[in-house]
């Protein structure tokens, strides 16, 4: 029996049939996916450069062959580019859309903002000194590195979003966008509106982020946001635990191709699951924390079950923003008491494994709620040693949980007041 | 699908001319030399930022103290663009579109580090580079420095909650704002947005960006005609451009004035090789468009003086000149204000509203964006009838 291709709104259903992941547990889906059921850690000791004089020496960083090499690690720009290119190619090859080697809609990037690296600056600083200028100023750097074009395509915005257009033929302009830890959701949220009002048939979501360097640790170490567990790596991303003392920073990339339902099944594609809701909110209480009485976060919750035309009860599972900062946590048990009530289902957080993957956090997490309903298995909350009295929820504590659900909450809560949350629904059968 | 019209029925414009609609209408006319700071950043010349009465629209100090002048600038203008549209009482539910680049970095900070380190071996610079970055940064330069945080500030200080995204992509983040924030009142997501975005041109973090990009016009401020005989070249512009949109209905029932109608909104990219020109990208955005047109209809043009670009937008409006109707005014508004990349678009449609309304107004403004890298974008701005009826 067919199932209806559009929704109680009579927008289209919005079906996803290809994702692609790259995260500290491992390139690719299935290697990501297992090391999440394991409870394996991805969190190490940075190699990558020199620690000296951080506060935070730990880090879920995704290391390339290039970053061995002479010239140092790559930038941030490149970085990001390259596991969102690994992660769209999964998703792509997994989703067979493609016509003709191109895709059939537009690209929406969640992406962290990009600048001029520290090795261009001391290179500019370098050529500088040896035209006997003043090296110590800006207007004799610029004058020093003169023109150079890929330089300026990986320090502008636009830069990563059009490499990955061009490369994979979509289709109109890409949207690069940043809101804060809640980017990767707002990217799929983008597809999904795209999608619901028939202004496109397919979308390519991507979040990624590659900004685990030095200048980057410093800044949020200065807002005090990093866990200084640095002892133990793999057991510093702590959400929920009464220990938590920050996040741990993180890179990675997911990608999703989303595509009407309708047009899914035109083609016969395989269909990972739906995105029934998306819901947002943004709080004007403080730049980096939430307003205590968890109105944006609540409303974001609420309104994403809306959108899906769900009510709270029908939510099996919560995949939780779960930072590990004393805050996070706290606000989002606010807003889990306040939506379920007394019986609130099981939330864990994927972070406990890969760290906070900023920009690319939501769309990870989404993937990972699809997996959770397509093998009926709920991602476990590592590191969760001492319970939090003020936290009393099911984090699914230390291991995977075998239990069926058919539809996931994923929260995705950014600085800024930024606060987006995704209803995902199982694969429809017949 | 509902498809309601949309408004502008609010504007907050601040550029080197001052801010508000009067002082603003000047980059219209062009009856003034241009503002142009031509020593500060010498050799590149910029148009300044006029002196801003902060506390009229950041009235804590503190709020200010956590934002540096690109920050300030767009919360600024956003507030203008409320108080314009008179939707104070509306923030909690008003959506919130931000086109944005990067904040300032503390490019003092920035230099003594280059200087002390550049000539060290890898092995000696890189545990110093973090040592100075660690003792020198300061915790609000690094929120003044987020993307992202100029939206968080606009909730902040003017309460707009309804939601929140940050484009970001230079020229066409600003395009596609616009487009998204319209689309999604168009289709009945929503009554009310805030859209728009900020440049600070007097920055060199940012010069070092666009000077890579051999983008950047040196020496004397220029019209645009003669830089283009010297090989182009732009002058960058501090502006700061909001828009509140409105959908028909909710702007009639609250009996708010209409300013224009956004009759139509389309962004595009082209590679810029080959075949696939922004000349031709733009023909493709005004397919749907170019049946509107009326004899005498403005443009609004988003040239910014880069070479490529500039050239090819011209190649454009040549060939809608030639399909017709005749066209009216062509308005080079960044030899007024300058280039403002994230801003251009926003400011460039609240100059057609403007340009609508004033006696003896062009039929119609064709708005256009040609991205000194990439993105192109077309927008139609019709006045509304007599009545406010739309």
């Amino acid at each position: 029996m067919s199932v209806s291709t559009e929704d109680h709104l009579g927008r289209p259903l919005v079906a996803v049939t290809g994702v692609g992941l790259v995260t500290p547990l491992g390139f690719g889906v299935s290697g990501s996916w297992a090391g999440l059921l394991a409870g394996r850690s991805g969190i190490r000791r940075i190699t990558r450069f020199p620690t000296d004089h951080l506060k935070t020496t730990i880090a879920g960083g995704v290391d390339l062959p290039e970053d061995a090499e002479p010239g140092g690690p790559l930038p941030a720009s490149v970085r990001v580019e390259r596991f969102a290119a690994l992660a769209a190619e999964e998703a792509l090859a997994a989703s067979g859309a493609n016509v003709d080697g191109r895709f059939p809609g537009p690209l929406f990037l969640g992406m962290p903002p990009v600048e001029v690296a520290w090795p261009l600056r001391m290179d500019a600083a370098r050529r500088a000194a040896r035209n006997n200028a003043d090296p110590m100023r800006y207007p004799a750097m610029i004058e020093a590195l003169g023109e150079r074009q890929d330089a300026f395509e990986a320090s502008c915005f636009a830069g990563v979003g059009e490499h990955l257009a061009a490369r994979f033929g979509t289709r109109g302009a890409p949207i690069s966008l940043s809101t804060a830890c809640a980017t990767g959701a707002s990217a799929i949220q983008l597809g999904v509106e795209a999608i619901q009002r028939r202004e496109a048939r397919a979308a390519l979501c991507i979040g990624a982020e590659g900004t685990v360097e030095a200048e980057s640790l410093i800044r949020f170490s200065l807002l005090s946001a990093l866990s200084t567990r640095n002892e133990e790596p793999a057991r510093a991303s702590r959400p929920f635990d009464k220990t938590r003392d920050g996040f741990v920073m993180a890179e990675g990339a997911a990608a999703l191709v989303l595509e009407s339902l309708e047009e899914a099944r035109a083609r016969g594609a395989e269909v990972l699951g739906l995105v029934l809701g998306c819901g947002e909110r943004a709080d004007s209480f403080h730049r980096t924390r939430s307003n205590p009485s968890g109105d944006a976060i609540i409303g974001a919750m609420r309104s994403a079950i809306a959108d899906a035309g769900l009510e709270p009860r029908d939510i099996g599972y919560v995949n939780a923003h779960g930072t590990g900062t004393p805050e996070n946590d706290k606000m989002e048990t606010l807003g889990m008491r306040a939506v379920f009530g007394d019986r609130p289902p099981p939330i864990s957080s994927n972070k406990s494994m890969i760290g906070h993957t900023l920009s690319a956090a939501g769309a990870i997490e989404a993937i990972f709620s699809l997996l959770a309903m397509r093998d009926g298995v709920l991602p476990p909350t590592i590191n969760h040693e001492t319970p939090d009295p003020a936290i009393d929820l099911d984090v699914v504590p230390n291991q995977a949980r075998e239990q069926r659900v058919e539809r996931v909450l994923s929260n995705s809560f950014g600085f800024g007041g930024q606060n987006v949350c995704l209803v995902l629904g199982a694969a429809p059968r017949g | 699908m509902a498809t309601e019209p949309v408004w502008i029925t609010g504007i907050g414009l601040v550029s080197c001319l001052g801010e508000g609609a009067n002082a603003n209408l000047g980059a219209l006319d062009r009856t003034r030399p241009p503002v142009v700071d031509e020593e500060g950043f010498a050799p590149f010349p910029v148009h300044p930022m006029p002196p801003l009465a902060l506390d009229r629209q950041i009235p804590k100090r503190g709020d200010q103290r956590q934002m540096e002048p690109w920050q300030r600038l767009g919360t600024y203008a956003a507030g203008l663009a409320i108080d314009h549209a008179g939707a104070r009482g509306l923030a909690a539910d008003m959506h919130l579109v931000v086109a944005a680049g990067g904040g300032e970095r503390d490019t003092a900070l920035d230099e003594a580090i280059v200087s002390e380190l550049a000539a060290l071996p890898p092995e000696r610079a890189g545990p110093l580079l973090n040592e100075r970055l660690a003792g020198g940064l300061r915790p609000t330069l690094f929120l003044a420095q987020l993307s992202n945080l100029m939206a968080g500030n606009i909730s902040i200080v003017h309460g707009v909650t309804g939601s929140s995204r940050t484009f970001m992509g230079e020229e066409q983040a600003g395009a596609d704002s616009v487009r998204i924030a319209a689309a999604r009142l168009a289709e009945g997501r929503g009554g009310i947005a805030l859209v728009g975005g900020a440049y600070v041109a007097g920055r060199w973090d940012m010069l070092l960006i666009h000077a890579l990009g051999g983008l950047l016009h040196r020496g004397a401020w220029a019209p645009m005609a003669e830089r283009e005989g010297r090989g182009g070249g732009m002058v960058t512009g501090s502006v700061g451009a909001f828009l509140v949109l409105e959908t028909r209905s909710h702007a009639t029932a609250r009996g708010a004035r209409g300013l224009a109608e956004i009759a139509s909104v389309a962004t595009g990219a082209a590679r810029r090789t080959g075949g696939d020109t922004a000349r031709a990208s733009a023909a493709g955005l005004a397919g749907n468009l170019r049946s509107l047109l009326r004899p005498g209809y403005a443009v609004v043009s988003g040239a910014s003086g880069a070479a490529g670009p500039t050239a090819e937008e011209a190649g454009f409006l040549a060939d809608l000149r030639e399909a017709g109707p005749a066209q009216g005014p062509v308005l080079r508004t960044a030899e007024a204000i300058g280039h403002s990349f994230e801003a251009a678009f926003p400011a460039n449609l609240a100059l057609a509203a403007l340009a609508l309304g004033r006696p003896e107004a062009p039929p119609q403004a064709l708005v256009t964006g040609f991205g000194c890298w990439r993105g192109e974008a077309l927008a139609l701005v019709e006045p509304l009838r007599e009545g406010g009826g739309g």
